[in-house]
């Protein structure tokens, strides 16, 4: 019954608290307001959400965002100095593939996200089974490390989290 | 405003200016269509990170009152800019490399934009059996 009523806990919560923040002034009418969006969206979009996305470890997911921040400050400052001080036949750019272990989507698309956003990364698609990642490299001489870091720095906290 | 305050601001606000400068530049200097979309992504979002922070710092320092729309405009920057810049790289993809031009994927199946995905493969061919 609870089940049915609020399908989407996370989302309802979310949406709540995001309705705050926009409205940026914690009055009783807009707590009103949060609460009956957080419980009246995830009724109407549930069946688009067939099931609900797991979150085995929350507590990690903090360490995780905080260590992602780190990196986009020093992704921001090293692609920076490759477009400042690098002669444009100087930079070697080249695609890496990534043999992924994670199976949830949720995971995959944190982690392709993570990767668009830090050192001189983009992840451009997936292969159809979703077994590998296409990254493409900004500047790199040795692809096999990038791998590496990408797969014991990101996918190994992500699958602790979500899997 | 105390002194401090207003540098703490400025440098934030300078900061800002600079990614945002450099990441235009880059732009403009690199070689290919991959390779730009590294500059926008990366270098704008301390650009656009280091305005926020200031906008923050001044509405908590000087105006007293905690504002929380520019941790929403992170949230829905983080959110959105992995996604435009995965868009752009496979419309790049599927309009001027072939399946050769990229690693294989090591997988059975090749990458998701020249391939089929396994179950959408089966029902259709169920359907021209039928």
């Amino acid at each position: 019954m609870l089940r049915r009523l609020i399908p989407h806990p996370l989302l309802s919560l979310t949406l709540g608290v995001v309705w705050l923040a926009l409205v940026n002034k914690v009055t009783p009418g807009n707590l009103i307001l949060a609460v009956l969006f957080g419980f009246v969206v995830p009724l109407l979009t549930a069946p688009y959400w067939p099931n609900r996305p797991k979150l085995r470890n929350p507590v990690a997911m903090t360490g995780y965002v905080l260590i992602v921040l780190w990196d986009i400050i020093v992704a921001n400052v090293e692609v920076a100095a490759i477009i400042l001080f690098r002669g444009r036949d100087n930079i070697h750019s080249k695609w890496v593939d990534i043999p992924l272990d994670l199976t949830s989507s949720e995971a995959i698309t944190v982690l392709a996200g993570t990767i668009t956003m830090t050192p001189g990364t983009v992840s451009a698609t997936l292969s159809a089974d979703a077994g590998s990642i296409l990254v493409h490299c900004l500047h790199t001489d040795d692809p096999a490390a990038v791998r590496d870091q990408i797969k014991s720095r990101y996918e190994r906290r992500l699958k602790e989290i979500f899997e | 405003m105390a002194p401090v305050t207003e540098i703490l601001i400025s440098f934030f606000i300078v900061i800002s200016g600079i990614f945002g400068l450099v990441g235009s530049y880059g732009l403009i200097k690199l070689r290919d269509t991959m390779q730009r979309l590294h500059a926008p992504t990366k270098a704008t979002t301390l650009g656009v990170g280091g305005a926020l922070i200031a906008s923050m710092l001044y509405f908590l320092l000087v105006k007293d009152s905690f504002s929380f729309h520019e941790l929403l405009i992170t949230l829905f920057l983080f959110l959105t800019a992995p996604i435009t810049a995965n868009f752009i790289s496979k419309a790049f993809m599927v309009n001027n490399l072939r399946p050769k031009d990229v690693p294989e994927t090591g997988r059975d199946y090749g990458w998701a934009i020249y391939d089929d995905p396994p179950q959408l493969k089966e029902p259709e061919a169920e359907g021209k059996g039928e």
